[in-house]
């Protein structure tokens, strides 16, 4: 069988920065949040080009903190959810740098990390960026219903975070602080279908994948779940998570409180009317850059698995009745130059 | 990976958290019977002006619409909807909202291949088989006055 694991040597996250809108703001993770915008249209005349604004934003937010110019950049992996991608594409504009556009539903977060820590075991690779985002704006117009349509959400239904990640990947050699934490591996993961066809319960459609992703990452590296401070998922969001647990359970796999998902996290349940979580590819990538990272930099989480979670589908795909296929990339990420698989 | 998908399409529906039946029952009622309340005053007030019953039944509907269509363009109709469900869906204001949401969302791709291609992307269906079941009942309606009327 061909190696799933690919373990990265010496490679560091160096700088990363989250933006967000006025939902995410107002969550519990809102004070940790680079820069936000609470009309949600950052300075465009559509939401499409407000998506990009706002991708454009984290990443040089992500440039700034370590006084970097996108020069600097030798190539950077980025997508979102619109048709084509044309959010990021016209959000990188300004920014001139050799572009790879990536497509993973809400998976593109990590799919993002896992090339660029690839790509950086070229050596005329010097340094990559990832970039993510989704704007719940242009997401409902693409996907559901127009926006100041009244009608009532099902309880399972998630809601599309306004937001964007950033990230800059190196190699320890060529980072300009000592090394904060370190990328040791990555797995692409597997498109799995779960049967199930419902697009306002996605965090079902998507449990199966990630599961999968989990139980073979496990399996392969021949660790246990014991062995990581936090599994996080990207947006399974309750319902998703609930489920999630029940395959594991299924599998003699238990994550106990060990399993967080940004999905749960990006949002207040209680004060906030999102039903079941947050979604959206910048859902993870805002939550492992507002959140996840820092933990891991300052030694206060030693050692993650981190799962961006996706739902592979169509407006057309849905109409036609097909299948909602879930994908759960991974990657590890540790503390320090601590790496497990070394 | 141990993974039945039959099992799973159940787990998935039977845990599932359900809408509030209650508590949107509720909300349904009480917002839609006062939209149907606002209607019946309309009505009288139109009367009251000396309209025709039949004029008056009809600037009564027309009024609504009206309300319902500025209430989304000033971007309140929704969160009016997101509490009332069908409460707002039924009565005529939910197909003003219907049509006028997809109006202001596409107006971003010009009045063409925007409001114009997109206009009727939610009403679109009630239009076209709303509008081929009164032109069948018609035909019916004509058939049975030749057959059985007077």
């Amino acid at each position: 069988m061909a190696g799933r694991i690919f373990v990265h040597k010496e490679i560091t996250v160096s700088s990363f920065a989250a933006v967000g809108g006025k939902e995410e703001k107002a969550g519990p993770l809102g004070a940790y949040l680079d820069y936000h915008e609470e009309s949600g249209k950052f300075g465009a005349k559509t939401w499409e080009l407000a998506e990009g604004e706002m991708g454009g934003l984290a990443l040089q937010f992500a440039l700034a903190k370590e006084k970097r110019n996108p020069k600097d950049v030798s190539l950077v992996f980025a997508g979102d959810l619109q048709n084509q991608c044309v959010a990021t594409t016209h959000g990188l504009l300004p920014f001139s740098i050799p572009y790879l556009g990536i497509y993973g539903a809400c998976s593109t977060c990590t799919e993002g990390l896992l090339l660029s820590a690839l790509a950086l075991s070229n050596p005329s690779v010097v340094r990559c960026a990832a970039l993510t985002s989704s704007h719940f704006c242009a997401a409902e117009r693409q996907f559901r219903l127009p926006l100041e349509y009244g009608g009532q959400r099902a309880p399972t239904a998630q809601w599309t975070a306004t937001a964007a990640g950033a990230f800059l990947l190196c190699r320890y050699e060529d980072s300009p602080h000592p090394v904060r934490l370190t990328l040791s591996a990555s797995m692409a993961g597997r498109a799995v279908d779960g049967g199930l066809s419902d697009a306002s319960n996605m965090g079902a459609a998507m449990a199966p994948a990630a599961a999968d992703s989990i139980l073979t990452f496990l399996s392969e590296t021949d660790t246990s779940p014991e062995e990581y401070d936090a599994i996080v998922t990207g947006d399974l969001g309750s319902e998703g998570t609930r489920l999630l647990h029940q395959i594991l359970a299924d599998n003699g796999v238990s994550l106990g409180e060990r399993h967080r998902d940004c999905g749960m996290l990006l949002y207040d349940k209680d004060k906030q009317d999102i039903h079941a979580g947050a979604s959206g590819c910048g859902c993870s990538a805002a939550v492992l850059a507002a959140y996840f990272l820092p933990a891991l930099s300052s030694g206060k989480l030693r050692k993650i698995l981190f799962l961006s979670t996706g739902a592979l589908m169509s407006p057309s795909s849905i109409e036609q009745g097909e299948d909602i296929v879930g994908i759960a990339p991974v990657i590890c990420l540790q503390s320090g130059k601590e790496n497990h698989f070394v | 990976m141990k993974f039945d998908k039959e099992k799973y399409a159940k787990e998935s529906k039977k845990g599932a958290p359900r809408s509030p039946l209650l508590r949107n029952g509720f909300a349904t009622f009480w917002v839609g019977g006062s939209i149907c309340l606002v209607g019946e005053l309309l009505y009288r007030f139109f009367l009251s002006l000396s309209l025709l019953p039949k004029t008056a039944s009809v600037s009564a509907t027309v009024a609504l619409v009206f309300a319902s269509a500025l209430l989304t363009a000033l971007g309140v109709f929704d969160s009016i909807g997101r509490y009332a469900g069908a409460g707002t869906l039924v009565p005529v204001t939910g197909f003003a909202n219907a049509v006028v949401s997809p109006a202001i969302d596409t107006k971003s791709e010009g009045l063409i291949l925007g409001v114009g291609a997109k206009i009727f992307t939610v009403a679109g269906p009630v239009l076209l088989f709303g509008t081929l079941a009164g032109g069948l009942y018609g035909v019916l309606y004509a058939l049975y006055l030749l057959f059985f009327g007077m």
